[in-house]
């Protein structure tokens, strides 16, 4: 066993329990902000991680019709956001398997993960779910395609579509992150960001109102343990999202030598980018009010446009 | 070739089992002779894949004055691979479900000779031998569309559209050939590729075109994919699963073989067109696929969406050849390939699957479906296995492919070429576009047909399907499964195949470690390593919880607001969940809604009845095609003038046609 091993095992293992444990903070620390902002004092910021906590120790409830889809989806939902955190460039260039951290891999399991959520949200034959669903995979199919093309303007100027070969040639050249095609990508991924992880003003994520409900609709119908696993897994969703905004625009500190102390390094810079993105993004929810959801798609294309032209700046700009 | 020939016979001689025998043994031996065919046909491709040697055989037997021609290439090779992949599939499946009209004599022998075309028209190698068994396999599944006219009433338009667009077509591709013939004698390809050099510029783009257009119907590239939506669906499905993965597919082997093979790529221009077509299909594809609520018209507009990527793909390697980058051309033109390969595997098996759902429901309306993963355990998993391959879940067939793709139209924007690097931008924004596009209409495919609860009653009392038509189904989903999985055991192949035509490199540029590896550009995906990390993940969860919480689900009742009378009719529909895509998208696809309120008699503040209709035509069909046809019949009317029934008329007429002959003449 070399070097070589333990520390991509240890980036792997480091970066997992991170975001999984930071994933939540990050959560709590988004409503304690928003709370602060209203003149409430809040739950703490440790909350969602009692949540969790508790709701893992409760009775498992499933709906009468629902199939082992429902069981299954929260699993993949967790697994597929996992997986991605597992191998992308979060607190080191070099964790396990990051040789296969494309953009495609990347996308395409946060996909797969929405693609479950939504299954396990029809499954129980309510209107809820499918509502609930729908409305989630109309957004994701808006977003998503936001989300690659705006890594592709950054993979044009690195010339490889590998995340961590993306953030080694930001470190190289340190004059690219204020080049025009970035900040475009950087525009594009702010509001797809925004959508993937449900907040204001694509959907409220402390919402029960059916009219504007869209990942909490999809969610109802779990219980207990299911819930604890589909909030970790939405959780950890925002803090990898968090995370790579904040990695792919500002490189510095991740952990590029096979050292124990530029890992450690590697989580604390970590957990401070996400957190500033995180307060960016809280910043953004309480100056907005939520859009109305048929007005959203204009906000989504605007994303996608954006992104687009990133591509064609950083194309005409070689 | 002796392999190869011998697969051929084994077809022939199903045919001939088709046509003669009598009802009860006739689709057992045919289907039987059928499979071994396709099997020996398998065996015969992948030889001549992992040697490279070009088989070559040549009769006068068969074709009167020109004789068959048959050359047995890499490239033909991938593609009778995939038609023999799904030969087998589709002949397996014919044992439990062929009855009544698709049992029929015809239709049993129509289906062998599709089958026997599939398997030829890649290794045709002049023109004469090529349009015969290019027209062969029109016709052949042009029978097997009117066979099920029992259970599908639109089945005769669907088969007029098609006999028309895929007879311009062959009319198109035989004026090409024409036209590359003129340049000298001989009508066997290998003549044809040196002629090709001699041409001008122009005589050999306006082949290509001429070309193009019949192979791009075929393709069913938009805008010349009407007759697609309609042919599919009426076909029965095994005949649909053949016509979607193989004979689809030969629309795209036929623009690489004449373009790339025969013509020598020729202009950037030329595959800017075809990626445009490409670009064109994936989206409006796509899209459609979403707002469709019949199983099989969805299942056909997914596959336009597939062939735009193909498209891309093909049109992307001849661009990136053109412009000096060859080995950025190959990984495009493999990811093309794949896809192909892949797209048989998972779209034979969800069309397969659509048949088994019609079986044993009655109707393909998702809106009418529901719970089958109840009922119908098997089939459901293999329409998710399909469904997760089509929307390119990491490690299963569709993301391989796609992901090669997009490597290839990454490292083509070096390309210096202004057109080239737009055709790549182009291609990327299609790539991703219909990505979520694809996921909405699958998503909708598997949670609203297969999970929540019945919505009509032959949903309800659905029961799975006969043992052949499930082994035929899991054999297609197993070939995704592991082309997504270990891709690296078709790298070669793939490599073998994707070279014809194309300036070579010395080495191959991808390479297969653990998964695909790309030798001179950086990139590099492995799926068994990614599904290792998901498995890892979902036993961590297992174990944790079996450890905290008790195992068994209580099931409870779903939450109904307070009031417990949830039916499946208050469940989302198909419609209902693509609705606000389509809403999004209403510029694209013009939706009609018709709302009818009849009021009762006392008030009108109170409603009786309350009637909702939604359609979404295709725009092209309603746009593009339907002025020509009111043109064409108007005129068809007009000249209907000129029969009176008179004698003297007919005599003036066919003067007045002999004095004009002769002054032109």
């Amino acid at each position: 066993m070399s070097v070589a091993f333990w520390y991509a095992a240890a980036a792997t293992l480091l970066q997992v329990a991170l975001v999984a444990l930071g994933g939540p903070l990050l959560v709590g620390l988004m409503a304690k902000v928003k709370a602060r902002s209203e003149g409430r004092v809040g739950a703490p910021i440790s909350q969602p991680l009692r949540d969790l906590y508790k709701l893992a120790a409760k009775e498992r409830l499933h709906a009468r019709h629902a199939s082992v889809v429902l069981g299954l989806a929260p699993m993949v939902v967790l697994a597929s956001t996992a997986v991605a955190v597992a191998i992308s460039p979060l607190v080191s260039t070099r964790p396990w398997l990051s040789s296969s951290a494309d953009i495609l891999v990347i996308v395409y399991l946060l996909l797969t993960g929405s693609a479950a959520a939504a299954l396990g949200g029809l499954d129980a034959a309510t209107a809820f779910g499918g509502m609930g669903a729908s409305r989630a995979m109309t957004i994701g199919a808006l977003a998503e395609p936001a989300l690659l093309v705006a890594v592709v303007a950054l993979s044009v100027q690195s010339r490889t579509s590998n995340l961590p070969g993306i953030v080694g040639a930001t470190l190289a050249h340190p004059d690219w992150v204020l080049s025009p095609s970035r900040l475009l990508a950087l525009g594009a991924l702010v509001i797809v960001v925004i959508a993937e992880t449900g907040r204001i003003p694509v959907d409220n994520p402390s919402t029960h109102l059916e009219l504007t409900m869209i990942h909490e609709a999809m969610t109802l119908e779990y219980a207990g343990r299911e819930l604890a696993l589909v909030s970790l897994g939405e959780a950890m969703r925002l803090g990898l999202l968090f995370s790579l905004v904040a990695n792919l625009f500002v490189p510095w500190g991740i952990s590029t030598h096979r050292t124990a102390i530029s890992l450690v390094a590697g989580a604390a810079f970590l957990a401070l980018k996400a957190t500033v993105v995180a307060l960016g993004v809280v910043l953004i929810e309480v100056r907005s009010a939520k859009l109305r959801l048929f007005r959203l798609p204009e906000l989504l294309a605007g994303g996608f446009v954006l992104s687009v032209l990133a591509v064609v700046t950083g194309l005409v700009a070689r | 070739m002796g392999l190869y020939l011998s697969a051929l016979g084994l077809c022939a001689a199903a045919v001939v089992a088709g046509a003669l025998l009598p009802r009860r043994p006739r689709v057992a031996v045919a289907a039987m002779l059928g499979t071994a065919g396709c099997l020996v046909a398998l065996a015969a491709s992948l030889r001549v894949l992992v040697t490279g040697e070009t088989v070559m055989y040549h009769t006068t037997q068969v074709l009167p004055f020109t004789g068959l021609s048959l050359s047995l290439d890499p490239l033909g090779a991938w593609f009778v691979m995939t038609s023999a992949v799904v030969g087998v599939a589709a002949c397996v499946y014919l044992v439990g479900y062929a009855r009544e009209g698709v049992a029929s004599r015809t239709a049993m022998a129509m289906f062998m000779v599709f089958l026997l075309t599939l398997l030829a028209v890649p290794v045709a190698s002049s023109v004469a031998s090529f349009m015969f068994l290019w027209e062969m396999m029109a016709l052949s599944s042009l029978l097997l569309i009117l066979s099920d006219q029992a259970r599908h009433g639109d089945a005769r338009s669907a088969a007029i559209w098609y006999a028309v667009m895929t007879h311009l077509g062959a009319a198109s591709i035989l004026l090409g050939f024409l036209v590359m013939g003129a340049a000298g004698g001989g009508q066997e390809f290998a003549q044809l590729g040196v002629q090709a050099s001699t041409m001008s510029p122009w005589a050999r783009g306006f082949a290509f075109f001429l070309v193009l257009m019949g192979f791009a119907s075929k393709a069913g590239a938009v805008p010349l994919h009407v007759w697609l939506p309609k042919a599919h669906p009426a076909a029965p499905s095994p005949v649909s699963a053949l016509m979607s993965s193989s004979m689809v597919a030969l629309g795209v082997y036929g623009i690489v073989r004449v373009g790339v093979d025969l013509l020598h790529g020729g202009s950037v221009w030329w595959w800017v067109v075809v990626a445009l077509l490409g670009v064109a299909s994936a989206f409006y594809g796509g899209l459609h696929a979403t707002t469709s609520t019949d199983l099989k018209r969805l299942l056909a507009y997914s596959t336009i969406d597939v062939v735009g990527l193909v498209l891309i793909g093909v049109g992307a390697a001849g661009a990136l050849n053109d412009s000096g980058l060859p080995g950025v051309a190959h990984v495009a033109m493999m990811a093309a390939l794949l896809l192909v390969l892949a797209h048989a595997g998972f779209k034979g098996a969800l069309f397969l699957a659509a048949g088994a759902v019609e079986r044993a429901t009655g109707t393909r309306d998702l809106d009418l479906l529901g719970g089958l993963i109840h009922s119908m355990p098997v089939t459901t998993l293999v329409v998710v296995v399909g469904a997760g391959s089509i929307m390119a879940v990491p490690t299963l067939s569709g993301f391989s492919s796609e992901w090669l793709l997009l490597q290839g139209l990454l490292h083509g924007f070096s390309a210096t070429s202004t057109p080239t690097v737009i055709v790549m931008l182009l291609g990327v924004i299609a790539l991703a576009l219909t990505g979520g596009l694809t996921a909405v209409a699958f998503v909708k495919v598997v949670g609203i047909g297969f999970l929540g609860r019945a919505r009509s009653p032959g949903a309800a009392n659905a029961a799975e399907v006969a043992v052949t038509m499930r082994v035929a189904m899991i054999w297609l989903s197993v070939v995704a499964v592991a082309i997504g999985l270990v891709p690296g055991l078709l790298v070669a192949a793939v490599n073998r195949a994707a070279s014809t035509g194309l300036a070579r490199d010395s080495a191959s540029p991808l390479d297969h470690g653990t998964g695909l590896v790309l030798t001179q550009l950086r990139g590099a995906i492995a799926p068994a390593a990614l599904l290792g990390g998901l498995v890892v993940v979902m036993v961590v969860v297992v174990l944790l919880n079996t450890t905290m919480a008790q195992r068994r689900a209580r099931r409870v009742d779903a939450w109904g607001c307070g009031r417990d009378v949830a039916t499946p009719r208050m469940q989302y529909t198909a419609t209902s969940f693509a609705e606000p895509l389509q809403r999004v998208f209403a510029d694209v696809l013009r939706p009609q809604a018709d709302v009818e309120v009849t009021h009762v008699a006392e008030s009108r503040y109170y409603e009786q009845s309350l009637l909702y209709e939604n359609r979404v035509v295709d725009v092209v069909e309603a746009r593009g095609y339907r002025p020509i046809i009111d043109a064409v019949l108007r005129a068809g009317r007009r000249a209907r003038g000129l029969q009176n029934g008179s004698i003297n008329r007919y005599l003036a007429l066919g003067f007045v046609a002999v004095v004009v002959a002769l002054v032109v003449a």
